[in-house]
C-alpha cells in the first residue's frame, strides 16, 4: 500500500480517533462502525462488518470508564477494516492476521491517547496562569490544540499501522499453513470467549441476569430448529 | 456582545444551542491534571458572557477561571454540572458555595453515568448490533441500528442533562434520583442479558461461516474460556490474552 493509497484510511482513522474521546464520542468508533466504514472505503463492506463484529465482541472487554486505560477502537477498527477488505476472498489466514494487526493498533493507540493526555497536561501548565486569570484565549488555545492532537494523532497511528501492517498482513496469507476450517474456528473461540467473560464482568451483579441469558439462549435453539 | 443579565433571566435558545454543541467537545482538552474541568470551563463559556460586565469582565474572567479547575463527571451527564454551575453564576450564588457544590457533584456523576451509559447502555447496543448481524443484517443495517439506537439515548441523556441542570441550579442533585438513572442498569443489564443469549451464538455461526457451523469443540473451548477467565476477572483482561493467542497462533500458521 502506497501512502497515497493510505491516505483515505488515515483520514478516516483520525475522525473515528477523535470521537474516542474528544469530540462528539457518537460512537461510531465503535469497531462494528469503524471496520465497516473501511472496508466500504476499500470497496467491500461485507469484509469489514465481519472483523468488525469479532472486534467489537472482544471490544466488550475495555469499556472506557472515567481514566482507565484502555486500547483505542477508533483507529483500530479502521485498520482493521480496510486491511481485511483489502485481502482476496477466501483467503484462509486473511482473518486472523488482520484481526491480530487490529489488535496491535488498539494497543498501540491506546498507548498514544496516554501520551496525548500528558500533552495536554503539559501545555496546560504552560498556561495555568492565564487561565487561572480567567483567559478566555488561553482556555479556548488550549481546548482546540487539545483536540487538533487528537485528530492528528488518530491519523498518525491509522497511517503507520497500516505502512506497517499491510505488507506483513500480504506476507503473512501468502505463507499461511493452517486450513480454512481451524483459522475460523480459533478466531470464534477467542471471540467467544472474551465477550462471554466480559459480559459477565460486567453483568454479574445484576439481579436474574443468568435467567435472561438462559431465555436468550432458548431463543436461538428455537430459531436453530424452527430454521 | 453580552449585556449584563439579572438573576433568573432565561438564556437565550442559541446560547443553550452553543453550550449543547460544546458539550460534545468537552473532553477534548482532557488531561491527568483536571480531568475535564477545562471542558466545563470551555461548554459554560458562552453563557459566562451574560454575567455583568460582559465578555472579559471581571464577573466573567472569575468564574470562567473558577469554572476551569478539577472537575469528573460522565461526559453524557456533565450537561447536568454545566447547566447548574451556569445558573448558579450567573444568579450571583457566592463562590465558596459553588466551589462546594461541584465538589460534591463531581463523584456521583462520574459513578451513575459509568453505570447506566458504559456498563449497560453501550454493551447493550453492541449486543443488539451483533445480534443484527447475526439474524443476516447488511453493513448499513447493523451500522445503522447501532448508531440510531445508541445515539438516541446519548443525545437524548445530554439534552435531558442539560435543561435539568439549568432549571434546577444548585438543588439538581434530586434529578440524580431519577427511576431512569437509579433502576436504568438492572433493566439494560437483564434485556443485554436476553439479547447476549441469542445475539452472541448467531454472530459467531455467521462468522464461523457455513462450513463449520458452531461444533462442539468450539462451544467446549469457548465455556471453558468464558469460566476461567470470568473466575479472573479483574485480574486478567480478556483482550490482551485474545491478542496473545492469537499471536501465538498466527505464528504457528506461518512456521508450520
Amino acid at each position: 500500500m502506497s501512502l497515497i493509497e493510505a491516505l483515505p484510511i488515515a483520514l478516516l482513522g483520525a475522525l473515528l480517533g477523535l470521537d474516542v474521546v474528544s469530540f462528539p464520542q457518537a460512537m461510531i468508533s465503535r469497531p462494528v462502525v469503524a471496520a465497516t466504514l473501511a472496508g466500504a472505503f476499500i470497496g467491500h463492506p461485507p469484509a469489514g462488518l465481519l472483523i468488525g463484529v469479532v472486534l467489537e465482541m472482544i471490544a466488550l472487554d475495555t469499556l472506557p470508564f472515567g481514566a482507565s486505560r484502555y486500547p483505542e477502537w477508533g483507529s483500530a477498527g479502521v485498520v482493521g477494516g480496510a486491511l481485511f477488505g483489502a485481502q482476496p476472498h477466501g483467503m484462509p489466514g486473511a482473518l486472523p492476521a488482520c484481526l491480530l494487526a487490529a489488535l496491535l493498533t488498539a494497543s498501540i493507540s491506546g498507548w498514544s491517547m496516554v501520551v496525548l493526555r500528558r500533552l495536554i497536561a503539559i501545555r496546560l501548565e504552560q498556561t495555568r496562569d492565564r487561565i487561572e486569570e480567567g483567559s478566555r484565549n488561553a482556555l479556548l488555545s488550549l481546548h482546540l490544540s487539545g483536540m487538533s492532537m487528537d485528530l492528528l494523532r488518530g491519523g498518525l497511528v491509522t497511517i503507520t499501522a497500516m505502512m506497517i501492517f499491510a505488507p506483513l498482513v500480504r506476507a503473512i496469507v501468502a505463507i499461511w499453513g493452517s486450513d480454512s476450517a481451524p483459522s475460523r474456528a480459533v478466531v470464534v473461540v477467542i471471540a467467544a470467549i472474551v465477550a462471554g467473560a466480559a459480559l459477565w464482568k460486567v453483568f454479574h451483579s445484576v439481579r436474574h441476569v443468568l435467567w435472561f441469558f438462559l431465555a436468550g439462549l432458548l431463543v436461538w435453539v428455537g430459531l436453530l430448529v424452527t430454521r | 456582545m453580552t449585556a449584563p443579565t439579572s438573576p433568573g433571566v432565561d438564556l437565550p435558545m442559541r446560547v443553550k444551542f452553543a453550550m449543547y454543541f460544546r458539550l460534545l467537545a468537552m473532553q477534548g482538552s482532557w488531561n491527568y491534571e483536571t480531568l475535564n474541568g477545562t471542558g466545563i470551563g470551555f461548554t459554560m463559556e458562552p453563557a459566562l458572557r451574560y454575567l455583568p460586565g460582559g465578555l472579559d469582565g471581571p464577573a466573567y474572567r472569575a468564574a470562567l477561571a473558577r469554572e476551569s479547575r478539577y472537575f469528573n463527571a460522565h461526559p453524557y451527564l456533565a450537561g447536568i454540572a454545566v447547566g447548574a454551575l451556569v445558573r448558579a453564576e450567573l444568579d450571583g450564588v457566592e463562590p465558596a458555595r459553588i466551589e462546594r457544590f461541584r465538589t460534591a457533584l463531581a463523584g456521583p456523576l462520574g459513578s451513575v453515568g459509568d453505570r447506566l451509559v458504559w456498563a449497560s447502555w453501550l454493551p447493550f447496543c453492541s449486543l443488539v448490533a451483533i445480534g443484527v448481524y447475526g439474524a443476516g443484517g447488511s453493513p448499513m443495517g447493523v451500522v445503522g441500528t447501532f448508531l440510531l439506537l445508541y445515539n438516541a439515548g446519548h443525545i437524548l441523556l445530554r439534552a435531558w442533562g442539560l435543561r435539568i441542570g439549568l432549571s434546577r441550579g444548585l438543588n439538581v442533585a434530586s434529578a440524580l434520583g431519577n427511576p431512569v438513572l437509579r433502576q436504568g442498569p438492572q433493566y439494560i443489564g437483564c434485556a443485554a442479558a436476553l439479547v447476549a443469549g441469542v445475539a452472541l451464538p448467531l454472530a459467531l455461526q455467521r462468522v464461523a461461516g457455513p462450513g463449520l457451523g458452531l461444533v462442539g469443540g468450539i462451544i467446549g473451548a469457548a465455556l471453558i474460556g468464558i469460566l476461567l477467565l470470568a473466575r479472573l476477572r479483574e485480574h486478567a483482561e480478556g483482550w490482551r490474552i485474545a491478542l496473545g493467542v492469537l499471536a501465538i497462533f498466527v505464528l504457528y500458521s506461518v512456521l508450520t
